[in-house]
């Protein structure tokens, strides 16, 4: 990255100082150039269509991200929004209570439930999920016909772009109790079933629901690692003796370890984002024992319960935990040489 | 499809198909015939995971009551085609509402989202500009914490944006990685091309307009697709943020028919007379929220790649 005070090019430089008005303003400018240096008032003169059009985004974002973290005071509070006409105002009238309601929350079984539910559908997910976009990534690369791919490909990353409605939709035609599958069994003389509602798998469906969202999507990432290996290299194994499946484990498979480990690395580092949209979804049919997750934990007594102070509380140590696995993610990916979501 | 990429075809007259193989190195051995059966039913069976249960809605979407009733519910084999579960949802209370409040949502939510990304990525695009290394980090950091469900909720309450379809685009219009992602682009466009415009005493605007965005197409089809899909595909901000039940989206009303097999508001002497099946009307509904993204999505397939991967991580 070039140093933030030489002009962005040449030519713009040439351009900004005829802009200029006369004055001692040029004259600094012209002699800031050759030192490297242009005046503030200079740069902003020459910047300020730049910074105007980061405006909107940025004012969307202090306003949507950067002021809601602030409010997260509540969860120090009594937060009662009906104490004044504005939510707002209400949190400046409403009672500390210091940290009562985190004491409240490491004292509430069901949160400790939520947290063991968490993980078991992280690791869960990380096993039987995880591989599923290698494999397909090698198969359709195998596919060396331009149109078979094309075709494969454009089904594999369709479902990607269905909401989470409309995959637990799916998924219940399929699986529910009015699902082909037991509609098929009951039409036999069996007696029919229902998956969708069963706490016992509920973990394998929520993961299976994934698997056919996202699995297809999830290939982009190792094609592309995949293409940029070398033809050359293949051609050297061939010519060494190695055959398709060794020239797989000692070319193709050492061209993706980068990637592959990047992926689990910030994959970690979003171990307690597990599908809320998806879990809260089927909350209602599975019940809060086997779905219950830190998320729809913090819905469930925030938004049904309206105990904003303690689910706010709750939202902020999974924010913290969060923070920390991301933090702790990226210094293991630069440990292993990669780049993480931030540079070193 | 095991039969398409059997054997390769020799084809070398002419221009070669896309669906035959280019030419395999010398190198290479050919492939085994199970290899190439095993291959083919792999493929064959992802397709299938896949395509089956959406065969499944869209065909006894388009039965009739009789033949549902005599399948026993979902339909696999089509006898004849029928419109008049589509038919009865567009003439009928909050169902006919609801597709028309997701596409008024989806389209202007989308224009305002593009508008400001694309702004925002070009603002941001020109290393060394003023407040630059500031006004990034400032979006940067955003990608390590959320805000967090509540105090979220309680400011879009406390701006009296509930009740309103504003609530529905304001809170997600931004998303940092899509700015990311168009700013990566941006920066790769030739600076001589944009040093010469500016020479000839183009402003940021003009540039922006008449040289950045034409370069871009690609990249602004698959960011504006990736909009469009979240704002098509939300359903979370509207059960929270509305209480109005006639001006919830789609995604809303399939919950209340598909999910929890409720009866549509207004259609409910059709059903109960035997005229309609209320399953015709649920798959109808989830082909109304499916189509339009299968339709849109396999056109900005080619791009995915580039969009996906310019820079996505680069900071």
């Amino acid at each position: 990255m070039s140093h933030s005070t030489v002009p962005r090019s040449r030519a713009e430089a040439k351009t900004t100082d005829q802009q200029t008005a006369p004055g001692p303003a040029k004259k600094r400018a012209a002699s800031g150039r050759r030192t490297g240096k242009i005046s503030f008032r200079l740069r902003f003169r020459r910047d300020r269509t730049l910074i105007l059009m980061t405006l909107p985004a940025i004012a969307l974002i202090l306003v949507f991200t950067y002021i809601p973290v602030l409010g997260n005071v509540v969860a120090f509070q009594d937060y009662d929004p009906y104490l004044s006409d504005n939510g707002f105002v209400a949190m400046f009238e409403s009672p500390w209570v210091g940290f009562e309601n985190f004491q409240r929350i490491f004292e509430d079984s069901a949160f400790w439930h939520a947290v063991q539910n968490t993980f078991v559908l992280f690791f869960l997910q990380l096993v039987l999920y995880f591989p599923i976009p290698i494999l397909l990534a090698l198969l359709i690369n195998s596919v060396v016909r331009p149109r078979v791919r094309a075709v494969a490909q454009a089904i594999m990353y369709l479902p990607h772009f269905f909401s989470w409605v409309l995959v637990v939709t799916v998924f219940q035609q399929i699986f529910g109790g009015a699902g082909i599958i037991a509609q098929t069994l009951r039409q036999h003389g069996h007696k029919g079933i229902d998956l969708m509602t069963d706490p016992g798998i509920f973990k394998f469906l929520v993961t299976a629901e994934g698997v056919w969202k996202d699995a297809g999507w999830g290939i982009i990432v190792f094609l592309a690692a995949l293409s940029s290996v070398s033809n050359d290299l293949y051609e050297a194994a061939a010519m060494d003796g190695a055959g398709r499946w060794r020239r797989m484990w000692h070319v193709t498979l050492p061209a993706l370890r980068p990637v592959i480990a990047l992926l689990l690395v910030l994959r970690v580092g979003d171990a307690l984002t597990v599908g809320f949209e998806q879990l809260l979804l089927q909350r209602d049919s599975v019940g809060p024992g086997a779905s219950e997750v830190l998320d729809t934990y913090v819905w469930w007594n925030g938004i049904r319960n309206q105990d904003f102070g303690y689910a706010a509380a709750a939202g902020l140590i999974k924010g913290i935990v969060g923070l920390g696995l991301v933090l702790t993610a990226n210094k293991v990916a630069h440990l292993m040489g990669e780049q993480g979501v931030y540079k070193k | 499809m095991t039969a398409v990429i059997d054997k390769p075809a020799a084809d070398f007259s002419g221009k070669p198909s896309r669906w035959a193989a280019p030419p395999r190195p010398a190198w290479e051995e050919e492939p085994s015939r199970a290899g190439l059966a095993g291959k083919g039913l792999a493929l064959t069976l992802a397709a299938l995971a896949i395509l089956f249960p959406l065969w499944i809605v869209i065909v006894t979407s388009l039965q009739s009551r009789k033949t549902i009733d005599a399948a026993g519910g979902l339909v696999v084999i089509p006898r004849g085609i029928t419109f008049v579960a589509y038919k009865e949802l567009l003439t009928g209370g909050q169902v006919q509402r609801a597709p028309m409040v997701s596409l008024g949502v989806t389209l202007v939510g989308t224009l305002f989202s593009m508008a400001v990304s694309v702004l925002c990525a070009y603002g941001l695009s020109r290393i060394g500009s003023l407040g630059h290394r500031w006004l990034l980090m400032l979006l940067l950091a955003t990608m390590f914490f959320g805000a967090g469900l509540i105090p979220t909720y309680l400011l879009v309450q406390a701006l009296g944006l509930t009740d309103t379809y504003l609530a529905l685009i304001l809170p997600s219009a931004v998303s940092v990685f899509n700015i990311l992602v168009l700013r990566s682009f941006f920066m790769g466009i030739s600076p001589e091309l944009i040093d010469s415009a500016r020479i000839d005493g183009a402003g940021d605007w003009r540039i922006l307009w008449t040289i950045v965005m034409p370069l871009s197409r690609a990249v602004l089809a698959v960011i504006s697709l990736f909009y469009a899909v979240g704002y098509w595909s939300a359903w979370f901000n509207a059960s929270i943020y509305l209480t109005d039940q006639d001006m919830m989206p789609l995604q809303n009303v399939m919950i209340q028919l598909v999910q929890k097999q409720e009866r549509p508001v207004g259609l409910a002497t059709q059903i109960n007379t035997g005229q309609l099946s209320p399953l015709a009307i649920q798959m109808a509904v989830m082909v109304m929220a499916l189509l339009p993204v299968a339709i849109l999505s396999p056109f900005v397939q080619r791009h995915f790649k580039k969009g996906m991967l310019t820079g996505a991580v680069k900071g």
